[in-house]
């Protein structure tokens, strides 16, 4: 049987979704051998593949960076898994966005900063106003809320995504 | 002495006095409605949305914590129609403040994330809001969180009708509504609050809660406050 290719991505959250998706212990073993990870924190690929499979993207979008690297992925993966609240709500990330980006840099960096002050612009993508989840920017084809989601809603997710069928997750999932 | 009428929920006869309301006959009746505002014990106020359902012969729908039965009505309580309201009144509560389940208090006890989950809401499709709101930690025991409140003035009631105080009221019109405190003064300075709580045990969400408690740790005992209502003669 053909592997799939899967790729995942990790943008403005605190990777705990990746850890969750390590959770599933032994069931790695079982998934490991249908599947060809293609990109991700886990391999090291630098440019985001062509013919994708499945794509799961944990984070929201945070910066100028985050939304290329969506939009790639939407490009290249037949279907797109927003994974954790991050993604699928904005969650922790978006908490600075009732508070202007201006604000917050200079709270940080400049009164909350030793040393030198400085607010940092080369080599760090601008920060969007908002970060915001992803269907915000692209199509997704399934959310998986939680925070993290845990490792048997995941392991259900990608078994179910493995067979070749949408998960229906109804009632398993919950925010928060 | 009210009259029994006869009436039917989802094609189930069921019968009912006269003045009760839906939702009432249906959780006599061992059928669910969702709801969110409601809560046996305190009068009905019908904010929410959440428990609309279909009565035949009308094309719009009614909620059911505020529509008094009939005799002969005839109620559906679960439709495709229905389901599709019932989301989009969850997706404008979740878009309107900022909820962040993952760092609330009441992570995992919270009756708006509970709805979420039960009906299967799993990413709101609306534009989030983002307003900037404050936290009003000025009374000794309390919280009041703006964020996380959804206006569905529980609070306001049973202080009013159980506790006798009327320390709640809800300022301002729509998206701009706020619960305030003794005519807009710090929870902490008011006048008629007596500290007594039930406001707290009765707020679905996040927003009222007891000092000292941290993500996930605050649970709430609100039957304890029907179960008074009932004892004082003050549940409608
Ligand atoms: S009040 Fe409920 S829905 Fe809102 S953040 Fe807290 S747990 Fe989530
Ligand atoms: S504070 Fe709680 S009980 Fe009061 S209106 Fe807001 S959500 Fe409802
Ligand atoms: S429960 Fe009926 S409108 Fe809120």
């Amino acid at each position: 049987m053909k592997k799939a290719r899967v790729a995942t991505m990790w943008l403005d959250a605190c990777s705990g979704c990746h850890m969750s998706f390590l959770d599933i212990d032994e069931a790695l073993l079982d998934v490991a051998p249908k599947i060809d990870l293609v990109y991700g924190p886990l391999v090291d690929a630098q440019e985001f593949p062509d013919d994708v499979d499945v794509c799961i993207i944990e984070g929201a979008i945070g910066n100028q960076d985050d939304v290329e690297r969506v939009k790639r992925a939407r490009e290249r993966s037949r279907i797109l898994v927003a994974l954790g609240d991050c993604a699928t709500t904005g969650n922790v990330p978006s908490m600075r966005n009732p508070i202007p980006v201006k604000t917050i840099l200079e709270r940080v960096y400049i009164e909350g900063a030793e040393g030198q002050k400085v607010i940092p612009t080369q080599g760090v993508p601008a920060l969007m106003r908002h970060a915001r989840p992803l269907h915000e920017l692209v199509k997704i084809d399934l959310h998986v809320p939680g925070c993290p989601p845990p490792a048997p809603a995941i392991l259900y997710v990608v078994s179910e995504l493995l067979a070749g069928r949408i998960p229906d997750l109804k009632s398993k999932v919950r925010f928060g | 002495m009210s009259e029994q009428i006869t009436m039917r929920i989802d094609g189930q006869v069921c019968t009912a006095k006269e003045g009760q309301t839906i939702i009432e006959v249906a959780q006599a009746n061992g059928r669910y409605i969702p709801s969110l505002c409601h809560m046996p014990g305190l009068s009905a106020d019908g904010c929410c949305r959440l428990c609309l359902v279909e009565v035949t012969g009308l094309n719009r729908l009614l909620p059911a914590c505020t529509t008094p039965v009939r005799n002969g009505m005839s109620v559906v309580t679960d439709s495709e129609r229905l389901n599709q309201n019932r989301l989009m009144a969850l997706e404008l509560l979740f878009s309107e403040r900022n909820h962040i389940c993952a760092v609330c208090v009441s992570n995992g006890h919270c009756e708006l994330q509970g709805l979420a989950q039960q009906l299967g809401l799993t990413h709101i499709h609306f534009t989030y809001n983002y307003p900037k709101l404050p936290v009003d930690v000025s009374h000794p025991r309390f919280v009041l969180d703006h964020n996380r409140c959804i206006l569905c003035a529980r609070c306001v009631r049973v202080c009013d009708e159980v506790e006798g105080a009327h320390v709640w009221d809800i300022a301002g019109r729509g998206i701009n509504s706020m619960l305030v405190s003794d005519l807009q003064r710090p929870w902490g300075e008011s006048q008629s609050c007596t500290s007594c709580g039930k406001c707290v045990q009765v707020c679905p969400t996040g927003a009222l809660v007891e000092k000292g408690h941290a993500v996930e740790e605050m649970t709430k005992r609100n039957a304890v406050v029907t179960q008074l209502a009932i004892k004082r003669g003050t549940h409608p």
